[in-house]
């Protein structure tokens, strides 16, 4: 009594499992939206603009290259270069002209992914790379920011320096501390989000938000985030205790500009993060030092972008020498 | 007998695991009986080592429980009839894996034990027996590992030359894998022969402990399995918590003992001091000391989620797939897919005609719809492979190696500890097929390295 019918032979394991790459990139798109809602608040009309450029741009490079270049099926279903148009446009002032926007996606997309052979294969953050790219192409438009809450359903935005800006550039000026500190926003509303800055990383709320929902739907580990912001805050501290009265204190610098959005967002992209806990530890450590030393020493007021990008170059060595503990190679 | 309670304190092994579905459909469904089909095939070859040498030829009368071919060597095992009848033919049959094997088929005329079988339901609970006829017995019943690796259970008593004796006696009544019940059935319905059993293991070994291991999803085979064990004779109860593969050799002994067995393909559970004996196979090793019978059938369940009437049968060796099928009510219309054992180790196999073999858990049947892989694509390396690894391996990098066919440095990065669990092509977003790969490399590595040594 042989059945006739056709059955699948293939390895275990024989049920599906709890995530899928789409998937992850959907949840990577929900916890951004606390951040985007936020930009939407502060910034109006103008972040909406810049995101819906970057995202279209990021998606239209994509199937392009895919369809006409290397020919193959495109796969901007993946949600991917969402994520990264997204993650770009995060990391931009909300008056910045659109034509660089769509100039950094392409770049983004184009260069730093599809490149080096698209999805998983690209070392730097294509986001980060993005964004530094328009940085040293347009500097000038990169680095003015409006201000909160003002001319939230017009483009043309007052626009005034961030509060980074402001302490590295009164504090280089030999302006002491203490009379700098009250012209930047109180410690409340730089965690509420009203400063100036880039569109995602005003809001210390909507990211910390976004975080709590990555960590609930398991896309990423506490690691990364946390040692990242613990090694920054540790260094920052020990200058802040060496030198009172000429550094900022170390909450300071955890509010201000892009770090815990980098270390919510950025560090913790898959692709261009070690495999390991331990290497994970290594390099969020490093991103956090890296960071904090660039905005003390560094010429740019801000060291996110580069601390990041600086440490993916060392992801494969740490890599290489990070490995697991191997189950019964020590000690009986 | 209060209900004293078990440990209740749940251990686990510490590194990686994964908690898929439970889908223990059949663990409320008491082990039933089978018909006996026409016919039945029993492979040479149903466990590791070389295959048994027949005895019988076609046109012998057998008795059920009699011996049908002999082990050859040290590593094999005796085969015996499951059924009364006549020896038709020896020939190849097809069974799981595909490939064709010698077998022994039998038409079935009645069903005629040996005499020398007690087949009285009491319970035999003395143990005077010597420890040396204990593993006489066992040998001569064709004992094998009945938690699927059927290695011969003799070889695993014998301490290896150069290894010292055992200290303790660890049972696995994990059952870990989803699906599957025919363990927990049985430490259900057979408390008293398993306790008997351990007691006779323990003998045989020489060993003052033993520990059972449950996993907490069997609670009241925790609770019923205490009642019955005496702290006095050494034995206890041990609850370990819901992690997939708590239930693997290494991950057992560490969550048991917290020791860690060296790697394969040297290491072994008596580098640490333990030896590790399924409870299925403590079951067989009651019957075959206290009731002489040999092994001739086990507990298999057959569930799935169409499946009519899921359930858990004592099925005699050598019975089709087929024939449980039709008694589980029949294959259900959308199955696109069968395994033999669990989701998470089983083999995937096509041909409803091979038989039940001593290796056989269970069979599950799925639906069409879960049994082509999704879509393949690119590893967004995520780590997720390298965070639930049991062994500290890092899958996304040894399958690479072994797709690319780096063997030298596949083996560096100790593709060949892996234990086959699945856990890393289970969690992985982009379905890459891992174990496939690294399948692949192990078999590879091991002949290279086999070679090494003959050099």
């Amino acid at each position: 009594m042989t059945t006739a019918r056709l059955l699948v032979v293939s390895q275990p394991p024989h049920i599906p499992g709890p995530f899928s790459t789409r998937r992850i990139m959907l949840d990577v798109l929900i916890a951004l939206t606390p951040a985007f809602l936020a930009a939407l608040y502060y910034f109006g009309v103008g972040a909406f603009l810049v995101t819906a450029t970057a995202v279209v741009c990021c998606l239209a490079t994509e199937y392009l290259i895919q369809k006409f270049l290397l020919r193959k099926e495109p796969t901007i279903n993946d949600l991917s270069a969402v994520v990264t148009g997204v993650l770009l446009a995060m990391n931009l002032p909300s008056n910045i002209p659109l034509g660089m926007v769509a100039a950094g996606s392409i770049f983004a997309i184009g260069i730093a992914k599809m490149c080096y052979g698209g999805l998983g294969h690209n070392p730097f953050n294509p986001a980060l790379m993005g964004r530094v790219f328009l940085l040293m192409s347009f500097p000038v438009a990169m680095t003015s920011w409006p201000k909160p809450l003002i001319n939230r359903f017009s483009v043309d935005a007052v626009t005034g320096p961030t509060p980074l800006a402001i302490i590295k550039e009164g504090l280089h000026a030999g302006q002491p501390l203490g009379e700098l500190m009250p012209k930047i926003p109180g410690y409340l509303d730089l965690f509420l989000g009203n400063r100036g800055g880039c569109l995602g990383e005003v809001s210390i709320l909507a990211i910390l938000l976004g975080l709590a929902y990555l960590l609930y739907r398991q896309v990423i580990t506490w690691h990364i985030p946390v040692i990242a912001a613990l090694s920054a805050f540790l260094l920052s501290g020990l200058f802040w205790i060496m030198t009172p009265g000429s550094t900022p204190d170390p909450f300071f610098h955890l509010l201000t500009g892009g770090l815990i959005f980098g270390i919510v967002f950025m560090a913790t992209d898959y692709t261009t993060s070690p495999m390991t806990v331990k290497g994970m530890c290594f390099y969020a450590a490093a991103i956090g030092i890296l960071t904090i030393l660039i905005r003390s020493f560094g010429s740019y007021p801000e060291g996110m972008s580069f601390a990041i990008l600086i440490m993916n170059a060392f992801v494969p060595l740490i890599n290489k020498l990070c490995k697991p503990y191997r189950f019964g190679e020590g000690k009986i | 007998m209060g209900s004293t309670p078990a440990n209740i304190k749940a251990l686990s092994f510490p590194q990686g695991g994964i908690h898929p579905p439970d889908s223990k459909l059949s663990s409320e469904r008491a082990v039933r009986p089978i018909t006996l089909p026409a016919s039945i095939v029993l492979p040479l070859g149903q466990h590791i080592g070389a295959p048994s040498k027949p005895l019988v030829k076609p046109g012998d009368k057998v008795k059920t429980g009699q011996l049908l071919a002999e082990a050859a060597g040290f590593v094999s095992a005796n085969l015996h009839s499951s059924v009364s009848g006549t020896v038709s033919k020896i020939d190849g049959v097809i069974d799981v894996s595909g490939y064709k094997k010698p077998a022994i088929f039998i038409d079935v005329q009645g069903d005629d034990w040996l005499d020398s079988i007690d087949r009285t339901p009491g319970i035999l609970a003395d143990i005077s027996i010597s420890s040396k006829d204990i593993l006489q017995r066992i040998t001569d019943a064709g004992l094998v590992g009945l938690g699927g690796a059927t290695f011969p259970t003799h070889v695993k008593l014998a301490v290896p030359p150069g290894k010292k004796p055992p200290q303790i006696l660890l049972i696995n009544g994990v059952e870990c894998e989803p699906y599957l019940t025919s363990d927990h059935r049985l430490m259900l319905e057979h408390p008293q022969e398993i306790m008997i059993g351990i007691r006779l293991l323990m003998k045989a070994t020489g060993v003052s402990r033993a520990i059972l291991g449950i996993e907490t999803n069997k609670m009241d085979a925790i609770k019923l399995l205490t009642r019955y064990c005496d702290p006095k004779e050494g034995i206890q109860v041990q609850a370990l918590k819901m992690q997939y593969p708590q239930g693997g050799e290494r991950q057992l002994v560490k969550a048991l003992i917290g020791k860690e067995i060296p790697p394969p393909p040297r290491g072994l559970p008596i580098d640490v001091g333990a030896v590790v004996i399924n409870v299925a196979t403590v079951f067989a090793v009651y019957e075959a000391v206290q009731k002489r019978k040999p092994l001739i059938e086990r507990i298999v369940t057959v569930t799935g989620k169409s499946l009519k009437d899921p359930g858990n049968f004592r099925t005699r060796f050598g019975v089709t797939f087929d024939h449980l099928a039709a008694l589980a009510g029949g294959v259900p219309d959308d199955t696109g897919k069968v395994t033999a054992g669990g989701p998470m180790m089983g083999r995937a196999f096509v041909d409803l005609s091979a038989p039940v073999t001593k290796g056989t858990s269970g069979i599950v049947f799925y639906p069409k719809d879960q049994s082509l892989r999704e879509t393949l694509t690119n590893c967004i390396r995520c780590g997720k492979c390298v965070e639930v690894c049991p062994l500290g391996l890092e899958p996304y990098l040894v399958a690479a190696l072994a797709e690319q066919g780096n063997w030298t440095r596949a083996e560096e990065e100790k593709l060949t500890n892996c234990c086959e669990c699945s856990c890393c092509a289970y969690i992985c977003p982009a379905n890459r097929p891992l174990v496939d790969f690294i399948k692949l490399g192990k078999s590879r590595i091991l002949d290279i390295m086999k070679k090494r040594q003959k050099v």
